[in-house]
């Protein structure tokens, strides 16, 4: 029975801890008594947005989780598709947007370390890393700064540690400022047959913690940053903040990749939000067992730490096992080879309750199913926004000559060379990295069995709070059009709910048919969602964040040697628009630079008709009877034919119909250069017209009565907006 | 002909200077802890964070237990090559003349460069053509070649700049666009940019594998 700690004011530190009046009742209900001081630390953070995903868990359940190429699904550390030739990829995408907007770059950086251990949890080797940011415009002298040290900090921690950082996206919109967006998403490669599951196992099996040792960092991150709403004062949230160390996080991941390679443990899993207190319950309930765990053997930094305080730190770069007994030797043994720090800190029972021991005497006892499945879940009321949630964005741009728009659109944040954000992260350690950032429309990584997988993230926030379902419809498609452009086939997704408030109606609007899209979308491509993330409460003193469902999307393509290029290759080739996208302004980028308020709603989208395109352009890709192909995303058909001779360093001759909106948006139009009878019989079944062809050092577009004509040095220049931020 | 890679706990390109090397001859990982070069014809070290470098990049790697063994090594004319990190520590252990101070621009650069071969009558660059141009990445925060203006002439002066960043590629400030260097000697050499991962065209570029094609050659006795 646990010591009882008085605790007449039990109801008001649980609100001080972040729990609803009605979830403390729950829970002494539950217990039969009241909490004592270390069970409410633990209950607050279980019981957290963050961990418990109480206003998420009932739409998530209906995203499709099933798929021919499926391995390891929702509820793992990360999910995982066959790859084929006895490989699978294991691959995740969380968000780390409170403690960056708090302390930029510890927050990236400990972002993409707990991402890193996801993967390395589940068995598989860290193959790549993506980023996907969002910041407020970059006039802002706060913008100026999170950009500055978020990209330092994703850079300081994936260049340490040797995993590429091989793509991402970054916008930049006025909702952003106060609540940047850091998503950072992580790929895993591993035998299928050695994936591990985080399932505890085998009463008197060993729970072993090895990794760093347990500090006072990040005490509360998951409820006081995660759960919450940014407001006045943050800077005192610094000490929730965690700090990386990814010399640290090298050692911890190939020692964790060893122990799993000779088969030494039963389960793994990492520490991330909510420390002990997340993982090991949770390792109890998917085993169906009781875990005792004894504080006063987890190794300090500090040595007068409180009981609490130990279960609840997040101190980076930890792991914890289940071991048997008879394995202990030599799990610790290769603990020691990597300088890697041990201790046996509990052990499996059958009691289905979480003991927390201080040395003899027993400080905590709640059972498992009420710790980690007793969080009441939350329906909620959704009602849609009004059309006024959201302020129009300043207008920036005056002119109507086609000229000055495409080189306005070239300059404009959201649309410029990211050359000058993927310079400063390793793409290439590990030998993989066949298409380079900026080079093709996914990033593509090689297998060892000859294939190739190819990835993608993307999220268009403004359009999703233009129309939270055909935006998101929009963001699945426009990663599955990227993965098409370089040949691949999408196997699996992940995503990153980032939305603001869902207590309050509008964002439950927006949450709810943001979830709903997700999931048509992934069931017409028939593809699996296989894990991801959600982060409420992204709201600062500014209003709501715009409804951000970053979406990233795994493929496989068999031969690497074929991946696709967006840049014109071929002197003389034609060029083909195919796609039966109609785009429009309303809610694109030049409508942005208009200071247009958001429209109402998007078109619908046919998905099925996006998808035969989207096959077409890959067949077409992987036959290597085409140049080159890249989607028609923000800036239009104009911005897409520029963006393909930069890449490509060759002019073309463009004359677009009468009726094409030339800077208007829409998904599931693609720009394929190549033999014009080798466009025409790829494109035979889909729609598409010749529109021009490569060739000279100009981009030349008639479009209507009006002509473009630019030399590609100009381009280059407005193109290459971005680099000034990093002077 | 075996190479040997050291490999620190926080070696990041380590995998990929063996499967470098592996393409030229036969190679070893040699781990940090030990005090065995296990009988290897030259040594390479690799780029990556040997053991963080939060203090100063290599300046905690020159005193691993396996660096007393490539020291020994260099003395006894064996060859060295240090790419990246394993330069930073070759100037550290004093293997290597000057030092790599922080970028000009403070930042982590990625980038394909070019790369101008000053000196091809070394045995780390015996198969390459004088002037020819070599397109590599480099991957670094600690890159910028520094020396004292006069040792710097006697370097020129002595042949010892082996390889140049081509004009417009320095990517980090290097004195006098100086991306490799070779000591008196002609046994140790170090650069800064990756010829580990300009081995395979699908992955950007063969010009790195000369590199390791020389050192084969020398050691193996080719006549080129």
């Amino acid at each position: 029975m646990a010591a009882r700690v008085s605790a007449p004011d039990g109801l008001q530190r649980a609100l001080d801890l972040g729990l609803k009046a009605q979830e403390y009742a729950l829970i002494v209900a539950q217990l039969e008594r009241e909490p004592n001081g270390v069970e409410l630390a633990m209950f607050s953070l279980l019981w957290s947005e963050h961990c418990a995903y109480k206003h998420s868990k009932l739409l998530l359940r209906t995203l499709p989780s099933e798929g021919p190429a499926l391995v390891m699904g929702p509820g793992e550390n990360a999910g995982a598709v066959d790859v084929g030739g006895g490989w699978a990829v294991a691959f995740k995408v969380e968000s780390h947007n409170h403690p960056s907007a708090v302390e930029p770059f510890q927050g990236a950086a400990t972002g993409v370390g707990g991402i890193l251990r996801d993967i390395f949890a589940v068995g598989a080797r860290p193959i790549a890393v993506l980023d996907s940011l969002r910041f407020g415009e970059p006039g802002s002298e706060r913008t100026r700064y999170l950009l500055d040290r978020v990209v330092a900090g994703v850079g300081h921690y994936g260049n340490s540690i040797g995993v590429p950082t091989i793509g991402g996206e970054v916008y930049f919109e006025a909702p952003y400022e106060q609540n940047c967006l850091v998503n950072a998403m992580c790929v895993g490669l591993v035998r299928t047959e050695r994936l591990i599951r985080s399932a505890a196992a085998g009463p008197g099996n060993l729970l072993v913690l090895f990794g760093a040792s347990t500090g006072r960092d990040g005490i509360g991150g998951a409820s006081v940053l995660a759960s919450a709403e940014l407001g006045e004062g943050d800077a005192a949230k610094r000490p929730s903040v965690q700090v990386g160390d990814p010399f640290a996080e090298k050692k911890l991941m190939e020692c964790s990749l060893e122990l799993l390679e000779r088969d030494l443990l039963v389960a793994l899993q990492d520490l991330g939000a909510a420390g002990i207190t997340s993982a090991v319950p949770e390792m109890a309930s998917k085993g169906g067992v009781g875990i005792d765990i004894d504080v006063s053997r987890v190794p300090l930094r500090e040595a007068d730490m409180e009981p609490f305080e130990i279960m609840v730190s997040e101190s980076q770069e930890r792991m914890v096992a289940v071991v048997e007994p008879s394995r202990l030797d030599d799990v610790l043994a290769v603990c020691a080879h990597w300088e890697t720090g041990a201790s046996v800190i509990g052990e499996v029972t059958t009691s289905g309750l979480i003991r927390v021991l201080d040395g003899d005497q027993v400080i905590g006892e709640i059972p498992v199913d009420v710790l980690v499945d007793g969080c009441p879940l939350y329906e909620l009321s959704p009602s849609p926004p009004p059309p006024d949630l959201y302020a129009a964005p300043a207008r920036t741009l005056d002119s109507n000559d086609p000229e000055s728009i495409l080189l306005a659109l070239l300059s404009s944040p959201n649309i410029a060379d990211r050359r000058s954000l993927f310079e400063q992260y390793d793409c290439v350690v590990q030998s993989r990295t066949v298409v380079r950032p900026g080079v093709g429309d996914a990033a593509v990584l090689r297998l060892p069995d000859g294939g190739a997988v190819a990835v993608a993230i993307d999220c268009n926030g403004r359009r999703v709070a233009a129309d939270p379902y055909w935006g998101t419809v929009e963001a699945v498609l426009e990663c599955a059009s990227n993965l098409a452009c370089v040949g691949a086939e999408p196997l699996g997704l992940t995503n990153c709910l980032n939305f603001a408030n869902p207590e309050k109606p509008h964002i439950a609007f927006q949450l709810t048919e943001s979830i709903r899209a997700l999931g048509d979308a992934c069931r017409t491509l028939e593809i699996p969602v296989v894990g991801g993330n959600v982060s409420l409460y992204n709201e600062g003193g500014g209003g709501p964040i715009y409804p951000t469902p970053v979406v990233g999307l795994l493929g496989a393509l068999p031969d690497p040697a074929r991946a696709g290029g967006l840049g014109f290759a071929g002197e003389g080739d034609a060029i083909a628009l195919v796609g039966t996208g109609v785009p429009l302004l309303a809610g694109s980028e030049l409508a942005k630079l208009r200071g247009e308020a958001l429209p109402a709603s998007l078109p619908p989208i046919d998905i099925a008709a996006v998808r035969a395109t989207q096959i077409a352009v890959r067949d077409a890709v992987r036959s290597r009877a085409v140049s080159s192909a890249h989607d028609v995303a923000e800036g239009g058909l104009a911005t897409a034919l520029a963006e393909c001779c930069l890449a490509g360093n060759l002019g073309c001759e463009v004359t677009v119909e009468d009726g094409h909106e030339q800077f208007g948006e829409t998904v599931g139009l693609f720009i394929v250069s190549g033999p014009s009878s080798a466009l025409r019989e790829c494109f035979a079944q889909v729609r598409h017209q010749i529109i021009g062809s490569v060739g000279g050092a100009d981009l030349r577009i008639t479009a209507g009565g009006a002509q473009i004509d630019l030399a590609l040095e100009r381009l280059r220049a407005a193109h290459g907006a971005l680099a000034r931020l990093f002077d | 002909m075996k190479f040997g890679v050291i490999v620190f706990p926080g070696s990041c390109d380590d995998v990929d200077a063996q499967l470098a090397c592996a393409r030229v001859a036969d190679v070893t990982p040699l781990w940090h802890a030990d005090h065995d070069l296990q009988g290897v014809d030259a040594v390479v070290i690799p780029g990556g964070f040997s053991y963080g470098d939060y203090l100063r990049a290599g300046a905690i790697a020159r005193f691993a237990p396996i660096m007393t063994e490539v020291i020994d090594f260099a003395a006894a004319g064996g060859h060295v090559m240090g790419i990246c990190n394993g330069f930073q520590v070759c100037c550290e252990a004093g293997l290597l003349p000057g030092a790599l101070l922080t970028n000009e621009s403070l930042r982590f650069v990625c980038r394909q460069v070019s790369l101008d071969v000053v000196n091809a009558e070394t045995a780390f660059t015996r198969a390459l053509e004088p002037g020819r141009q070599l397109s590599i990445p480099v991957k670094h925060t600690t890159g910028r070649y520094y020396a004292p203006d006069a040792e710097l002439d006697r370097l020129e002066a002595a042949g010892q700049v082996v390889l140049r960043y081509a004009p417009g590629h320095n990517p980090n400030g290097s004195l006098r666009d100086i991306a490799g260097v070779i000591n008196e000697a002609g046994n140790v050499f170090g650069l800064m940019p990756h010829p580990e991962h300009a081995v395979e065209a699908l992955t950007g570029s063969v010009d790195g594998l000369g590199l390791f094609a020389s050192l084969r050659d020398s050691l193996t006795g080719v006549v080129v």
